[in-house]
């Protein structure tokens, strides 16, 4: 196989060697089930807890604070579905955002399916959500704001701080999705007034399978999976022990590697987007330019559509991904760049390149000018392009 | 994700390009779902199609139904073009991921909207053709959850 440009980190990461090797005597050696009363399972119990620690830390949160779960989806469906439940009493009515992740937006749908009403914010054009309109947006028998911290496609850092403030001001329960965001930037849950909060191992290079709910002390919340008393009996099922040992591992590397790592990352990033806006026409970076995560690229290349582009992308060995209609097989593009104010011919046309830290400048390099080389074959067979030359000429 | 034949014919499309003064023009499809196809015929004076030329703005199997679409028509006459169905074109490529079956119908469209330019053109009438819609979109199915 010709060398792989792997540049889709947030779809997900490669595992770092170092997280695997904590792992793997989790499986043969170390394989007892944490509940049970003889020392062999107290390793892994031991490992649960010291992986727990590490995540509590992490975020500025106790260990009782956090509950490991199946990922990301899980986390989100939990928060959500859970706190519905929770709080009806007090009110059936919920605030979150329209560039949400999917975990989130079809809770939302399905909790709307249930008796309960869900508020979609607006965001502006570079995916910030407006404040002005979720102040507007608060009504008494409001029971929770969901606002991601970081957009998935974009990279938009939401005001998470501006955001738990409010909801903090007002009594009501603040939850963000922090997939795309934690490892990638520092997150303290008491600063920022978050309630809840979601995140993912495999987005920082640890495995796949696991992730966890921090749950702040006091907050009335269901458990979601009945079954044994693990996860302080709010979240049975026996725990992945190898996932969670993993788990903590990754969180402890990318903490310590964070302000470095994000330095090198926006550099390549800057680096990207100008040389793609100054050597490609008709080429628009979607987000905005600084307040975004250091890993993340979005750009739309005007009548080219984008399934096209990352097939021919990868043929060079480049991986990407797209918030093309035709990757999702639904006929709409992207919720988020239609929710940025993007017409559908602009958003088919997008392009994602999520990097990491193995990511180089040549990598950089090599991306742009393959680019440059499918854009152009592709606009010469595009009768967008066609039509548009002709008027313009 | 897609056979052989659909990414032969997405790497390597046959027939891309215009026709100058060409006898038939057919546009289809619209930018909104994602899709758009131009098809150019060229057909002389014994209704043979003897030049077929395309441009698509759409998805891989887009750009591959089209393509095949083009070998499909070429040399033939308008009746045997006119058989061109988008399962005709979905067969010859091995099939298509059900997601992208709209890919063929366009195809199909954009056939028949380039021979009813034709038609328009010559004030002539091709049995069994229709006025082409122009946007196909309204047909697909809602994505479910």
């Amino acid at each position: 196989m010709k060398k792989m440009i792997y540049l889709d980190n947030a779809a997900t990461t490669r595992t770092a060697p170092e997280v695997v090797e904590a792992m793997l005597p989790y499986f043969s050696e170390f394989y007892g089930n944490a509940s049970t009363v003889y020392e062999f399972g107290g390793m892994s119990k031991e490992a649960i807890s010291k992986a727990r620690e590490i995540i509590a830390d992490a975020i500025g949160a106790k260990e009782n604070e956090i509950y490991f779960t199946g990922g990301g989806s899980e986390s989100d469906n939990w928060a959500l579905k859970a706190t519905a439940e929770a709080y009806k009493s007090k009110g059936r009515h919920i605030i979150t955002s329209k560039i949400e992740h999917h975990a989130i937006l079809h809770t939302c749908e399905w909790l709307e399916q249930n008796g309960f009403e869900v508020t979609y914010l607006d965001v502006d054009e570079f995916g910030v959500v407006k404040l002005e309109e979720l102040k507007k947006a608060i009504r008494p028998d409001t029971i929770l704001i969901t606002i991601m911290f970081a957009n998935n496609e974009i990279g938009t850092i939401e005001p998470v701080a501006e955001i738990g403030k409010i909801a903090r001001e007002h009594g009501i329960l603040f939850h963000t999705d922090a997939v795309q965001a934690f490892g990638q930037v520092p997150i303290q849950v008491d600063e920022l007034n978050i309630d809840m909060l979601s995140a993912s191992a495999h987005k920082l290079n640890g495995p796949k399978g696991i992730g966890f709910l921090y749950i702040r002390k006091g907050i009335k919340i269901r458990s979601f999976l009945h079954g044994g008393a693990q996860e302080r009996k709010r979240r049975a099922g026996t725990e992945n022990v190898p996932g969670i040992v993993g788990f903590g591992k990754a969180v402890e590397l990318a903490l310590n590697s964070m302000e470095e790592r994000a330095k090198r990352e926006c550099e390549l990033r800057d680096y990207l987007m100008e040389r793609v806006l100054k050597e490609i026409p008709f080429t628009r970076v979607n987000g905005d330019r600084t307040n975004r995560l250091p890993n993340n690229v979005n750009f739309c290349f005007q009548f080219v559509e984008g399934e096209s582009l990352l097939i021919m992308l990868d043929m060079k060995g480049i991986c990407g991904s797209s918030g093309s209609a035709c990757t999702s097989g639904s006929l709409d593009p992207s919720h988020v760049l239609l929710a940025i104010g993007l017409p559908h011919e602009i958003a088919h046309g997008s392009l994602r390149l999520t990097l990491g830290s193995d990511t180089t400048k040549e990598d950089m390099d090599t991306v742009v000018e393959a680019i440059k080389e499918i854009v152009t074959q592709l606009r010469e067979m595009s009768p967008l392009y066609e039509d548009y030359m002709k008027k313009n000429n | 994700m897609y056979s052989e034949k659909v990414m032969d014919h997405f790497k390597n499309p046959r027939n891309v390009g215009e026709i100058d003064n060409a006898s038939g023009v057919g546009t289809v499809g619209n930018a909104k779902c994602g899709d758009i196809m131009r098809i150019f015929l060229d057909i002389d004076e014994d209704g043979i199609i003897q030049d077929v030329k395309f441009k698509t703005f759409g998805c891989g199997a887009a750009v591959a139904t089209s393509s095949m679409a083009t070998e499909l028509v070429k040399g033939k006459t308008i009746q045997e073009a006119l058989q061109v169905t988008n399962k005709a074109v979905m067969e010859a490529l091995d099939g298509l991921p059900p997601v992208k079956v709209h890919c063929s119908l366009l195809a199909e469209e954009a056939i028949h909207a380039a021979l009813w330019d034709y038609a328009q053109k010559n004030g002539i009438q091709i049995e069994g053709l229709e006025q082409p819609k122009n946007d196909i979109s309204e047909e697909e199915e809602e994505e479910d959850y």
